[in-house]
Order: C-alpha cells, then structure tokens, then sequence
C-alpha cells in the first residue's frame, strides 16, 4: 500500500480495491485464457458498476442450490459432503461459463451446527429429510424487554444471552463473567472462575470441535474459489452484511416480535438498529479484506413492499441501512443490495444515495421503473423470475432476458441475472439465460 | 362509545383499546356488541390493507388486540353465538416449507372476510391435506410456500387430492413469493394468487358469497 489506508479519501480506497479485483495481482490462472476471461468479466462488473456501458451485460444466474442438485447431491450432501459440493460447483462453472459466481456463503457446513445443536434453523441430516434446504425458525429469541441489555454491549449481550439461548451447546456460556470487569490484580481472578467451571470448558471443547470443522470447510471451499477464479470466473460476493431491521428482526426478535415493537418498543428498536450500524459495517469490510472482494451482499427482507409503509421504512428500515451502506462504501467496498420480493414502493426512497455507489439487486420489482427512478443512481440487477427458471421454457426465458436487456439495460449499468437462487430450474433454461445475455448483450 | 373502540382499534392504539373496552365493560355494555365491534375494526383493518394503507404490522397488531379484547370479553359471556360463515377454507404451508407469514395474512384476510378458515399450519404433508378434505369437507384449499421446493409439493398435493377422488369436490388455489401462472400449471391448481386480496377474491368467486 502507497498511501496510508486511514488517510485514503473513499474513492481512492474504492479504486484500490477495485484494481485488486480486477488485476488479482500475484494470482494464477490456469491459462492465459482464462486470466484474459476473467478480466474481461470483472472489467465489464466494475464498468456496470460505475454507471458505464460495459462491452456487455454482465450475465450469470444466481446459482444457488443448482449446481448441486444438478449434480444429483441432496440437501443434506450440500451441507456434509465438502468435496463433492466443490466437484459440483466446478463441474458447473465449466458448464454453464457464467461471469460470476455466489461463492460459498449458502454451502454451509452442517456438522458444525450438529456440534453446537443450533436451535434457529432445521436442516437437512438433523430434523429435516435429506432434499429439504436449511430453514429459519423465527422465534423471538430475544424478549422486548432485553432490547436495553441488548443496545447497551451487543457483543457481551451475544455471548452471555443470546449465543446460550440458540444453540444447546452453548447453554453455560451464560456464565461467562463481564469482560470488562478483568481490571487490575485483585478483580481478575472472580472473573476468571467460571473458565474453570466443567461445563463452560465442556462448551469451550465443542465451539473448538466446530471451529475445526469451519477450518476443514473453509479449506474446501477457499480452494474451490481459487479454482474457480482460475478457470476465469469471478466473484459476485466478497462479504456480507445485514440491514439492522433484519439483524435484530430476523434471528433476535422473529417478524412478528418485530412488527409489534414498531408500535410497543419504536425507540428502543431504533436505538438498536442504530447500536448495529458499526457492527454490520466491520462484519462487511472484514469479510472484504479477508477475500480481497469489493462486493458485500446484503440480502434486505423486512422493508419488501407490503411489509410496511413507506412511513414505517423511512422511519424504522431506511436510516440505518443507509448508515450501513455509507459506512462500507467509505471504507472503498460496494453495497450490492439484494431486495428479494418486490421494492416497487421503495424506489424513490432508496434513491436518495450518492451517485455510484451501490448496486441494487432486484428480485420482483419492475426492472423498467427501476431504471427509471435509480438509472442515474446506482447499477440494477435482476431479475429473472425463479419460477419462470424452473416451470417456463427456454424460448420464454430468452425473450424474457432480451426485454430486460432492452429496458433495464438500455445505456448500460445492468447486470443479467436472477432473483432469488434458481436451485430446481431446468438446465436448458439456465443455459437458455446465458445464451441471451450473450446474444443480445452486446453494446459494442 | 364502541364507535370509539372502533376508531382507536383501526388506528392500532393498543393503551386506548385496553381502556375502552374496559370501562365498557364496566359500565354493562353487552359484550357481544364490544366482540362485534372488535370484528367491524379488523374488517376496515383488512380493507386499508387491501388498499395498501395498512401493512403486516397492523395486522399482527391487529391480532394481537382483538386477543386482548376476547380475553376481556370473554368472562362475561354467557354464550357464543358462530355467524354463518361466507364457506370453508383449508389453508396451510405445502411439506418440506416452514414459512408462516404469508399463509397468516391469507388466514388474517379470509377470516376478516367472513370465512371459516382452517389453519393446517406450515410443513404439511399431501396425506394431511387429504385427510383434513375428508374431514371438514372445504369449499377451498389453499396451499401457500415460499421456497422453490414448494412447487413440487404444491404437484404433489394436488395429485393427492386428485388420487383420493376429491378433486372435483374442492377448489385448490397457490400462492406464495416465488409463484405464478407458470407453477399453477405445473402444480395443477385451479388458481394462483399474487397476495391475500387474491385469495379472497377467489374464494368469493367460488363459493358464491357476496357480503
């Protein structure tokens, strides 16, 4: 680094990263083919990004589970079998030659949640059958009235309550003392009592057991990304961050619990979401910097049309997620905003931001008001259905991308892709998308 | 006065419906009049959410209240007495699907709507569908899911229902995220819905009901 990094204004930090992840400096490929591949893509990525008319549309489904399943793996071999979800994945990029991949965030590994006995989500291999996909069971795991300790030391509120609560393993974490009381000689050894506790240590083995089954994954699928990044494919996803909303609504307080403390608990809900605004920022640029992708995915769940009204989103969703998205994209990183279900009340909201600094990656929202109002604003994806993936035929899908290509691609700035993951879609529609997107995508 | 607790149930101010209801209460009112007016609210309830003035909020605020005005009711009611309801409608999340929202606006909105609603919940099998037919013998099944899997087994259930012989005895309507015309084909429902209105709009058709 020329520059000292916390000197750097954020568009300086942006250029580094960018030119890092289109120039991968000291990375190998596996020919020179692909390395002249790769740059192209993430070339026409960055230019999408920058409001540009690229070569091309930038064209790749959102995997999802398809490579798998394509593969003939269930569910639960996606979450224990590493090796043949990384066969898999690759046996896909050589297939279907996208110009980026989701990365293994999704592929996650299932003995770690064994080990620890996760209470919000069932899997497959646990409670659910082999072809079922993992899913979230919302509860509120946080009462409303914790809303206080929570805002007060989200970290000590993670370790002490909430992590012995979701997972079973973890129950005499509870005991954990208050960090902060380790101070000086004569108040650090009651702080230190419950470290020689049986059970505590019992539930330090286990999150040692799971942390090396981390490691074994990571091993799998670091290696994987390096494999696919050499056969020049490029990254879509380089970290992940959360709307506040949905950090403490999804996992904490479950939808409803959520939706009630708009009404019961409003400012002790914005005072959390705004408690998480740092956290969210580091979770993002420290996944960044670790993978050396600019591009942090933030799936948005709670603030779709018709799960509250604009009032409500400007007033308990938007500010804090726009906090969020400012922080990572002052530390040179990219927002790319993954609105599943439909934004169509939203736009004008979400317009208010700087100028090419984001990505807005829609799922049902209509792609040509979406240009309209974000056009000047930030680059669109989406938002091929997944329904039409799976139950339409190739001919649809192709006119389907030829249209978005048309109106939502119309001078650039858009990127082909799909809403949610297309995991059941059927092969010829996959390829039916790429093709289009080829075909019809070519500005120059 | 229970123009009152209609107002200040439609507005969801909780504190104040609490009072209202108690004082009349208090005061001799007749409780089934205090329970009606609660269903009057949820219905304008139902009808802002249709407009798009009214979001999932409300209508779990909505819930929430009214379970607060049948508990306070409901020690001084001698009887309950079931209006007739508009038809019968089955509803629940497809098998391998765990999700609940949607399926509970459609509950919420059916229900709003003058229509008994049996709620089979998430996760469930064709078999459970088939036996629930059987049992309470529905004007409409509803099968909601929210993941992509939920296309095979919304197939799935249909051709359960079908197999047992009651196909031509129910309408079968889908809905969910990620459902359209071309998962209703595949599924072999008689229709599909973008959202709770929808699912309204097609029960009424099919039983006949205007209110």
């Amino acid at each position: 680094m020329e520059k000292d990094w916390k000197t750097m204004t954020a568009e300086e930090r942006l250029a580094q990263r960018l030119d890092g992840y289109v120039n991968t400096p000291g990375f190998e490929f596996a020919s020179p083919e692909a390395e002249a591949l790769y740059r192209e893509r993430a070339t026409i990525i960055r230019d999408a990004f920058e409001l540009k008319v690229p070569a091309r549309v930038p064209v790749f489904p959102s995997e999802g589970f398809f490579p798998t399943l394509n593969a003939g793996m269930s569910m639960k071999d996606m979450m224990y079998d590493y090796e043949g979800v990384a066969k898999a994945l690759l046996a896909y990029i050589n297939e279907y030659q996208p110009d980026a991949w989701f990365g293994a965030l999704s592929l996650v590994p299932g003995r770690c949640f064994d080990i620890l006995d996760y209470k919000v989500y069932d899997w497959p291999g646990q409670k659910l059958a082999d072809h079922l996909v993992y899913q979230m069971k919302e509860d509120e795991y946080v009462k409303a009235s914790e809303y206080g300790a929570l805002a007060a030391d989200p970290s000590g509120f993670f370790l002490r309550t909430y992590l012995p609560r979701v997972f079973g393993a973890l129950e005499p974490l509870a005991k954990m003392p208050l960090l902060p009381s380790i101070q000086e000689m004569p108040m650090t050894p009651t702080a230190l009592i419950p470290f020689g506790m049986p059970d505590v240590q019992e539930a330090f083995k286990r999150l040692m057991e799971a942390g090396n089954e981390a490691v074994r994954w990571i091993q799998v699928m670091g290696g994987l990304g390096a494999q696919v990044r050499a056969l020049g494919c490029t990254d879509w996803a380089g970290g992940a961050a959360k709307a506040p909303f949905d950090a403490i609504g999804d996992t904490l307080r479950g939808t409803s619990g959520m939706m009630m403390d708009m009404y019961r608990n409003a400012d002790a809900l914005i005072e959390a979401c705004d408690r998480f605004v740092p956290l969210m920022v580091e979770m993002a640029v420290g996944a960044a910097n670790q993978t050396g992708v600019p591009l942090i995915f933030m799936p948005l769940h709670k603030g779709a049309d018709g799960f509250m009204s604009n009032r409500q989103f400007e007033k308990f969703y938007w500010p804090s997620l726009k906090k969020v998205m400012l922080g990572i994209a002052e530390e040179g990183c990219i927002p790319v905003m993954f609105a599943e279900g439909g934004y169509n009340q939203r736009l004008e909201i979400i317009a208010d931001f700087p100028k090419g600094k984001c990505i807005w990656w829609f799922d049902q929202t209509d792609m040509k008001r979406a240009k309209e109002v974000l056009g000047d604003v930030a680059c669109i994806a989406g938002n091929v259905s997944t329904a039409l993936m799976t139950a339409g035929t190739p001919d649809e899908v192709k006119a389907y991308c030829k249209e978005l290509i048309e109106t939502a691609g119309k001078d650039g700035a858009f990127i082909l892709t799909n809403g949610c993951g297309i995991d059941h879609a059927k092969p010829a529609n996959v390829k039916a998308m790429m093709e289009a997107g080829l075909e019809y995508g070519r500005y120059r | 006065m229970s123009q009152e607790l209609i107002a200040a149930f439609v507005e969801i101010r909780e504190e104040d419906v609490r009072r209202i209801t108690a004082e009349l209460l208090e005061s001799g009112a007749d409780p089934m009049a205090v329970l009606e007016a609660g269903r009057e609210a949820l219905e304008i309830i139902g009808q802002r959410f249709e407009a798009g003035q009214a979001f999932v909020p409300e209508l779990i605020m909505a819930g929430e209240i009214m379970g607060e005005i049948t508990a306070l009711v409901k020690p001084k009611l001698e009887q309950t007495a079931s209006a007739e309801a508009l038809g019968k409608v089955l509803v629940g999340t497809v098998e391998g699907d765990i999700h609940d929202i949607g399926k509970d606006v459609v509950v919420f909105m059916l229900d709003a709507n003058g229509f008994e609603v049996i709620d089979l919940g998430v996760d469930v099998t064709p078999q459970t569908f088939v036996d629930k037919v059987k049992e309470v013998k529905p004007d409409v099944v509803a099968l909601s899911g929210l993941l992509t899997l939920a296309y095979q087994s919304m197939k799935d259930t249909v051709e359960a229902i079908k197999e047992a012989g009651l196909r031509d005895q129910v309408k079968i309507m889908i809905g969910g995220a990620p459902v359209d015309e071309h998962v209703r084909v595949f599924s072999g429902a008689d229709a599909w819905g973008k959202d709770a209105m929808e699912a309204v709009a097609f029960a009424k058709q099919w039983t006949g009901g205007q209110k």
